[in-house]
């Protein structure tokens, strides 16, 4: 379970994220949702240590990751995956070299062991084909799988996907959400979406975190969230496409 | 003001850099990388340079010494010195920079901005040294070897020039040259070659490791290595001249 309690952060005089606390079930899909700019892009990195928060906390198992020192931090690393917005992966490395990656800075796994796991991540983003083509020669939502499939190689247990659908056609988007929820329920991930897909979020989320003008909104699982009445939610429901 | 901020930032750059490495084996195979595309890959522009630009002194050497009361030995002389000296590390350095130092601002820019450096640190690796250290390394290796090749290279074009020009004979070329050389000068040279090895490759990395936003940044910072590397350059080129002649 991830804990964030307290949380602030400003990027000089503008306040970003104002007294954020949440929880992010075990297990489930938790996602993170707000309009542009309302600040859940910053929260998720101030999660995986990515931006420092001014002050707060955030307990990954009861571990504080903020004043946890080196080691203490990178074994925790470790345990993260993450599936970024434009995908991430090195350019100067095939598909499969991106998912070796990891296995070979972290694992102790031979030569052999490391090809048999990077061939079942690929396998498993049903990518078979794939192996040695370069970023530049496949298309945002292989890019996406590969993502998924080097995010997933250390078996995390926390699965960090920020804007996975974003640049992605209506088909594709659903592919990759279904694999999200696929992957998390396989592996037992605690997942962190951070979308402002309302689609995305009523068809995989399990746990929503409404993040409305850097303030937390709303906490809570999904009929909850459609049910309630708040100024902010039906704005932000009202607006999007899937309750046109 | 913003001077002293931005050379404060480039050594926080490099403490961060040289703290927390990852293991060894992991730098040796990265460091393989750097020095061909470092020095491999520059010796064609090397070769080139340093060969007309020996050529070049030779010749205008020879048209400053008008005087029939000098001997033509003191081409070879002044033109291997000055190869040496100045030609051969600092010219082929600036060209360097421009070179390489482009190349990592814009790799290590792309690199920042398409999110790769992020997905490095939320692995747990310290990118700084993992991507940075390196391309110091393989520069401070590479171009001194590069500069032994120019100022060899360099030489010889001034002796190609002096005697298919019929300035002066390869022989009294090579007797001048000898007649004044001085280790010391080497050592010198690869002192500074060494120095501005160090320079195009940290400065060129902080370059594209602070870029912000997109495509145009990256060209920015791109331009701003080559500019800074070639001013420190030049700085310490002097510097190290008042100090060490």
């Amino acid at each position: 379970m991830i804990e964030v309690k307290n949380i602030n952060k400003s990027f000089g005089e503008k306040q970003v994220l104002q007294d954020i606390s949440a929880t992010f079930l075990p297990g489930k899909v938790n996602v993170i949702i707000g309009a542009s700019g309302s600040g859940k892009s910053v929260l998720m990195k101030c999660m995986v240590g990515l931006v420092e928060p001014d002050n707060g906390q955030i307990l990954y198992d009861q571990q504080d990751f903020l004043s946890a020192d080196y080691t203490s931090k990178k074994d925790i690393r470790k345990q993260i995956g993450m599936l970024f917005q434009g995908s991430a992966l090195f350019d100067s490395l095939t598909a499969e070299e991106n998912v070796a990656f990891p296995l070979k800075m972290f694992s102790n796994m031979s030569k052999q062991e490391q090809k048999e796991r990077v061939d079942f991540c690929l396998h498993r983003v049903n990518l078979d084909h794939a192996h040695k083509l370069f970023p530049s020669e496949i298309s945002g939502g292989m890019k996406k799988r590969v993502g998924i499939a080097r995010a997933i190689a250390l078996n995390p247990k926390y699965l960090f996907c920020d804007e996975p659908n974003s640049g992605l056609d209506p088909v594709t988007s659903r592919v990759i959400d279904n694999l999200i929820e696929e992957i998390t329920d396989e592996f037992n991930i605690t997942t962190i979406m951070n979308s402002h897909d309302m689609k995305t979020l009523f068809d995989i989320g399990d746990h929503v975190t409404f993040i409305y003008k850097g303030k937390l909104a709303f906490e809570g699982n999904i009929e909850d969230f459609r049910k309630d009445t708040s100024e902010e939610i039906s704005e932000f429901l009202s607006a999007s496409y899937f309750q046109r | 003001m913003l001077l002293f901020y931005h050379f404060g930032r480039y050594l926080l750059f490099l403490k961060k850099m040289f703290s927390k490495p990852e293991t060894f084996s992991i730098y040796v195979s990265r460091t393989f990388t750097e020095m061909v595309e470092i020095g491999i890959r520059s010796l064609p522009i090397v070769a080139i340079i340093a060969l007309f630009s020996g050529a070049v002194s030779t010749v205008q050497t020879a048209y400053q010494l008008v005087s029939g009361l000098v001997s033509k030995t003191i081409i070879g002389s002044i033109v291997s010195d000055t190869v040496i000296l100045e030609f051969a590390p600092t010219i082929t350095c600036l060209v360097l920079a421009g070179k390489v130092g482009s190349s990592i601002a814009s790799e290590i820019g792309t690199m920042k901005v398409s999110e790769q450096i992020d997905a490095l640190e939320v692995m747990g690796i310290n990118s700084a040294g993992y991507l940075v250290l390196p391309k110091i390394i393989a520069g401070v290796i590479m171009v001194p070897l590069l500069i032994i090749l120019a100022m060899f290279l360099g030489i010889y074009g001034g002796m190609m020039a002096g005697s298919m020009a019929e300035i002066l004979p390869v022989e009294q070329f090579l007797e001048g040259a000898r007649s004044t050389f001085k280790g010391f000068n080497v050592a010198f040279s690869l002192i500074k070659a060494t120095t501005f090895g160090f320079i195009i490759t940290s400065v060129s990395s902080f370059q594209g490791y602070y870029t912000e936003g997109g495509a145009l940044e990256v060209g920015r910072s791109s331009t701003n290595a080559v500019v800074y590397s070639a001013i420190m350059i030049l700085f310490t080129d002097y510097l190290i001249a008042q100090i060490l002649l």
